[in-house]
């Protein structure tokens, strides 16, 4: 190693200087700090993101653990036939783009609402207050605020009894099906609305003051300047985070399914992804399950650079 | 800007502070509720739990049972060697990536930025990734478990990388004219400048690990090794106090269950609100560059 570099240093072996292994020993040599703090890095994502990419196969193959991923037999597409022809099939699909489509509805204009009606408080330390309280929820524990839902929403609990107070029954909301849905979005809703603004209010703070001042001068009330002024200035914004949501349309979140859900609500909650932990985690059937898990990400992928493109064409704006 | 402001835009006005305070109440009541609840004499408060402001009577019963609750403890030890293990793994981590894809010189820069962008828009997804960590690494029932796999989270390298690439570079040339190498100047150099940014790391990675309970749920068994969220789940939604009141007379358990469920959300969550008034604004910065480099 010494040799080459004293070699190529003083230029008398040219042969050597430009052949190519001398070339990437070179580099090796002299970047070896950089190739020394790269192998972690290289190690845990080929170990955690791109093994389990590989592992993906099992979706083709019967999968048996005793065998291994390249002895086990290749059966091709008969897990996602046996999916696609499955009686779950409909009634996950449905679930979950029923859910998923409530959540856009309304859990993505909320946040953009309150950011616009923030940025009209003229107080600065009200404004303050009231982002410091709102963001609270965002940072309180998934287990905890499903927690507080089902006691709150319990035949006991203290929403239940408010809802009696204007003629709603008393049961057990979390677990009837006529509910499940419109608390998983509302609950949601409650706890993302103040740290999803923020984002939004990074992109109104980016407008030019002087449009406005433009603007009042033409004689346009705040109405008229939130129309013309502050939607369009926010509007890449919102194309972005519009174009991330629909790449995860498939993706509903698992983990408040998995902590609200039972069999007595699975009817209206069961959820693609919820579904592949229980066939994958609790039954052991691998290969179906990761058919399952990668019918959804593949779909998540082409709604992703669909929505990109269409964004693209419409509004100049895209993520890639 | 002085100008007169018409009728409808004061009552806007108004009618939007009483928006704002609305959300305010509407965000911080059930917190307040679930002080109360826990403080609360438990057998007043069965059959009352309507709208209330102060505790129904005043007990710490359902405090010390959660305190003494071997299930809770042992809990609490797994998130705090998860929380400090992890965070520092994920910082360091997550440090060094951002540090190689802002080399320049670096001949792996480019492939190494694709790999790692690939991966915020496709993985392998639950199962696979759990054969992988389970049965191919062998790490089942090992709290390495809860910390290898997302030791980097993209997202936040990215955020990262902006914040080294704004570094001046002549700062560097000095270190390397007296002789430091790649590795003295990530923590001699960068590192240093960078303190703002590993705070918001820092707790980013914390609030993720205090906060994440599924990951425990695929591959911790042993009950002695389950994090606090996992305990909490048993508690909150599975209803299983009966570990907790084991202690009490017959008549007292069913009483104490409901005020326990209480108690143990406040437990769990008084450290992350402890801490988020002072962290709250580095929070926001954080998000705030993630959010300019879009």
């Amino acid at each position: 190693m010494k040799a080459t570099i004293t070699a190529n240093n003083t230029g008398t072996d040219l042969r050597k200087h430009f052949s190519l292994t001398t070339k990437v020993k070179n580099e090796l040599w002299q970047n070896r700090y950089l190739y020394l703090l790269a192998i972690p890095v290289i190690a845990y994502y080929v170990m955690f993101c791109y093994l389990p990419m590989f592992g993906l196969v099992i979706a083709f193959k019967q999968y048996e653990l005793g065998k291994g991923i390249m002895e086990s037999q290749w059966v091709g597409l008969k897990y996602f036939q046996e999916f696609f022809s499955g009686i779950y099939f409909g009634r996950l699909m449905k679930n979950t783009l029923i859910i998923s489509f409530y959540s856009i509805l309304f859990g993505f204009p909320a946040p953009i609402i309150f950011a616009l009606l923030m940025n009209e408080l003229r107080q600065r330390r009200f404004k303050k207050v009231v982002q410091t309280v709102t963001y609270l929820p965002h940072f309180i524990s998934l287990v905890v605020i499903c927690g507080m839902v089902v006691d709150f929403l319990s035949s006991d609990g203290v929403l239940t009894r408010m809802f009696t107070i204007f003629g709603g029954q008393k049961t057990n909301y979390v677990g009837d099906t006529r509910y499940f849905r419109a608390i998983y979005v509302i609950s949601d809703i409650w706890q993302g609305i103040g740290w999803g603004s923020i984002i939004y209010l990074a992109a109104l703070a980016g407008i030019d003051q002087q449009l406005y001042e433009a603007a009042v001068i033409d004689g346009a009330g705040r109405w008229k300047q939130t129309l013309h002024i502050t939607l369009p200035g926010i509007l890449p914004t919102i194309m972005i985070m519009l174009i991330m949501r629909i790449g995860q349309i498939l993706s509903v979140g698992y983990e408040k399914i998995i902590l609200l859900y039972g069999p007595g609500t699975y009817e209206v909650a069961d959820v693609i992804s919820s579904y592949v932990y229980r066939m994958g985690i609790g039954q052991s059937r691998y290969s179906f399950s990761a058919a399952v898990g990668l019918f959804q990400s593949v779909v998540n992928v082409i709604l992703l650079v669909a929505a990109n493109k269409t964004s693209r064409r419409l509004s100049g704006t895209s993520l890639f | 800007m002085v100008m007169k402001r018409s009728a409808g835009e004061k009552v806007f006005s108004v009618c939007n502070i009483l928006f704002m305070i609305l959300m305010m109440v509407v965000t911080l009541y059930p917190f307040w509720y679930v002080v109360t609840c826990s403080f609360s004499d438990s057998a007043q408060l069965i059959g009352a739990r309507g709208m209330m402001m102060l505790p129904k009577g005043f007990s710490l019963a359902s405090y010390q049972a959660v305190l003494q609750n071997p299930n809770i403890l042992s809990g609490y030890r797994t998130t705090l060697i998860v929380v400090v293990i992890g965070t520092t793994l994920n910082v360091l981590m997550t440090a060094i990536c951002a540090f190689l894809l802002t080399r320049k010189k670096f001949a792996l820069r480019g492939v190494m930025t694709y790999m790692a962008l690939f991966t915020m828009y496709f993985g392998g997804g639950m199962i696979p990734t759990y054969l992988v960590v389970y049965k191919w690494l062998n790490l089942g029932d090992s709290l390495w478990a809860l910390i290898l796999p997302g030791a980097i989270s993209t997202y936040n390298m990215i955020i990262m990388r902006t914040n080294f690439a704004e570094i001046p570079e002549s700062l560097e040339e000095s270190a390397k004219i007296d002789g430091a190498n790649d590795i003295l100047i990530l923590f001699r150099i960068i590192l240093p400048l960078s303190l703002p940014i590993i705070a918001v790391m820092v707790l980013f990675y914390g609030v993720a690990h205090w906060n994440s309970w599924f990951n425990a749920l695929l591959y911790i068994r042993t009950r002695a090794k389950y994090p606090l969220q996992l305990v909490l789940r048993e508690i909150l939604l599975m209803n299983d106090t009966s570990q907790m009141t084991a202690g009490s007379a017959a008549s007292d358990r069913f009483f104490l269950g409901e005020s326990i469920k209480y108690a143990t959300i406040i437990v769990a969550t008084v450290p992350i609100l402890l801490v988020y008034p002072f962290i709250q604004k580095y929070f926001v910065t954080g998000i705030m560059i993630g959010a300019v480099k879009g």
